[in-house]
């Protein structure tokens, strides 16, 4: 059920693979890359969004991710209104293509992870 | 989008893709599943059989190349990106006893600390490095971590190929898997010490081979300051980043090499991905490599001859490569690389990757496409010549030159002449009579005296080089920051050359024993200038 428009939402955005090598606490892990390169360094951001009229959906999550998160070169996370091609998206560990891609209407407490696979590997 | 014969019979309606199936559908394969993921155009899997279908595809590629023969060597090449890293818990998931048909073969790990290329700090290379070496423990395969600095180690052999026995048939394979398997059962059941396989989380002590994982040929220590700058400075003098991306793959492809003879590896197998491969096919292509495709993008590299290079995961794509490391906890270390955050237009390599991964995005067929186009091409030698001994090969990325000096025709012969007249006295044409010769292949040979060794070291180099390697050198105005062991390797072959061509020597000096310098006698008088001081011997 879609929240009412007035209720902020308070979710997770992920940068990365979450995988984590054992024996590494994530503090230790000085030097990372990949997409949170362009995020200030920060591979997990809790997010809360305001309230507004429209329903949160993936579409407007990017643009709020583009004024709100989004450090530097913005070209390389986001084309268009959409994300570059070669970033997948998960939400909550799921395909996005599964769930309607930028049509999806964000729940509260939903994690969406954006996994860069841009060269590299 | 530009189709081929009679395959591609899939309906035009392939593309747009349908559009997405929702999650309310079930996992194509079981039926039962909730999908987590979407491959190739519209299959939506559970994450069961996800996983069945990944692992699958890995050992498939393996088993029906059959290249790979147990208890074989395998040097397993990692960057801690996501596709090598993949490959890597793949073969540690094959060798473990639980699994029903277990890989075989004897695997080791390469790494290559590319920090001074891309012009990392020590402190970020050094935490990289830790972040690699706690993996690396975990895993627990014999693992050789090489700064690239030691190219400036490399012997000049690195460059030559040795050349091997044609490979087996396939009734050889069938033979070494059935004795191979006779000695588990002699051995017994409990796979003791001789076994090559590895239950996770047995100690590297059980593993046969007794490298020290420490790697006792060069112990852990880094690089010197003086070879860090050196590295650097090769590759701040390389005008543009497409040269560099192409240098730096040369270098990583000989360090990774010359660790695999050392140690005894006769396999190399490297993480490159069906999009990864599609791209550089479109690559390749762009940079003039278009005659070495085979080799470039095939599941088997031989161009080594004694080492081959293989390509297990050729047919995993990005994005499921991806989602496999994402759900099932594959660590992996990234390590920014020489075009980070660098814009799309900065290379060749950018430039294609953005085109592929954009038109995929709209036509998920386009990278299956390029892959099954790249299937098809064939490692044929060129008509006529299949008999005749192996032709020289390039000196950096080893293929076998496919060049003639009396081909004017094409612009690549054309060039040849330009730049000799540069360096020499206007010399006879070059299909004198001792260039027509079946080793006649090398530009410039003979026609008189080379002024190599004496004056232009750079003409010497360049033209022992292919089409592509020569336009990459373009790029780097000076040879002198270049490793040591390229341009001794360079003289080396120019010097062997002018003698064994103009006597028609058939023992060819490209492949087998590195053969010295032929004895003055045997040399046609008339094609030796004795006026040339810098001819040696």
């Amino acid at each position: 059920a879609t929240p009412p428009a007035s209720r902020s939402l308070r979710g997770s955005v992920s940068l990365g693979d979450e995988a984590v090598c054992p024996g590494i606490e994530a503090h230790d892990r000085a030097w990372r890359g990949g997409a949170e390169l362009l995020f200030d360094g920060v591979k997990k951001h809790q997010v809360t969004l305001p309230g507004q009229e429209e329903p949160w959906d993936i579409r407007n999550l990017l643009v709020w991710i583009k004024k709100n998160l989004l450090k530097e070169r913005p070209e390389l996370f986001i084309q268009g209104d959409s994300v570059r091609p070669g970033i997948l998206v998960l939400i909550n560990d799921a395909d996005w293509e599964l769930l309607g891609e930028l049509d999806y209407q964000l729940q509260d407490q939903d994690s969406i992870l954006f996994i860069s696979t841009l060269h590299g590997g | 989008m530009c189709q081929v014969g009679e395959d591609y019979a899939e309906p035009a309606s392939e593309e747009p893709p349908p559009r997405q199936p929702g999650r309310e559908q079930k996992c194509v394969k079981c039926k039962e599943g909730l999908p987590v993921v979407v491959i190739r155009a519209g299959d939506a899997f559970c994450r069961d059989c996800f996983k069945a279908f990944y692992i699958h595809k890995f050992r498939a590629v393996l088993g029906k190349n059959r290249l790979i023969f147990p208890g074989e060597k395998v040097l397993l090449a990692w960057s801690g990106g996501p596709s090598s890293s993949s490959m890597v818990w793949q073969v540690l998931e094959g060798l473990s006893r639980e699994s029903a048909k277990r890989l075989r073969f004897v695997p080791g790990i390469v790494c290559i600390d590319e920090g001074a290329a891309c012009g990392l700090s020590p402190e970020a290379r050094a935490k990289t490095l830790a972040e690699m070496k706690l993996i690396l423990q975990t895993v627990g395969f014999p693992w050789h971590v090489v700064a690239l600095e030691e190219v400036f180690d490399l012997p000049p052999s690195v460059l030559r190929c040795f050349a091997q026995e044609p490979v087996e048939t396939e009734g050889a394979y069938k033979a070494a898997v059935d004795s191979f398997l006779q000695q588990q059962h002699v051995l017994g059941a409990e796979g003791a010490g001789d076994s090559p396989s590895l239950a996770q989380g047995e100690e590297q002590l059980s593993w046969p081979c007794t490298q020290d994982p420490q790697n006792p040929q060069s112990p852990d220590r880094p690089p010197t300051a003086a070879q860090t700058e050196a590295l650097s400075r090769l590759f701040d003098s390389v005008k543009t980043l497409t040269a560099k991306e192409e240098l730096l793959q040369a270098l990583r492809t000989h360090l990774i090499l010359h660790v695999a003879r050392t140690h005894g590896y006769s396999k190399v197998m490297t993480g490159d991905s069906c999009t990864r491969l599609a791209i550089k096919l479109m690559t390749s292509l762009a940079l003039g490599r278009g005659a070495f495709l085979a080799w470039d993008t095939g599941f088997s590299d031989e161009r080594h001859g004694d080492v081959v290079v293989v390509r297990p995961m050729r047919e995993h794509t990005l994005k499921e490569v991806a989602f496999y490391n994402h759900l099932f906890a594959v660590p992996s270390v990234f390590t920014p690389a020489l075009d980070t955050k660098a814009p799309e237009k900065a290379s060749i390599h950018r430039l294609m990757e953005a085109f592929m991964l954009r038109l995929q995005d709209q036509f998920p067929s386009t990278v299956s496409t390029v892959y099954r186009t790249s299937e098809k091409l064939v490692k044929a030698p060129r008509d006529g010549c299949a008999a005749s001994p192996p032709g020289p090969r390039c000196l950096l990325c080893m293929c076998a030159l496919d060049i003639d000096t009396a081909d004017s025709a094409t612009a690549f012969g054309a060039q040849t002449p330009l730049h000799l007249s540069q360096t020499q006295p206007p010399t006879p044409p070059p299909t004198a009579p001792c260039c027509s010769a079946g080793m006649g292949r090398v530009q410039g040979c003979c026609g008189g005296a080379r002024p190599c060794e004496r004056e232009d070291p750079r003409a010497c180099v360049i033209e022992q080089l292919c089409y592509g390697c020569r336009v990459n050198m373009k790029d780097l105005p000076s040879l002198d920051p270049l490793p040591p062991y390229i341009l001794a390797e360079a003289r080396l072959r120019s010097q062997r050359y002018q003698r064994p061509l103009c006597s028609g020597s058939p023992g060819g000096p490209w492949g087998g024993a590195p053969a010295g310098p032929l004895p003055t006698q045997l040399l046609p008088q008339g094609l030796h200038r004795a006026a040339d001081p810098g001819v040696p011997g």
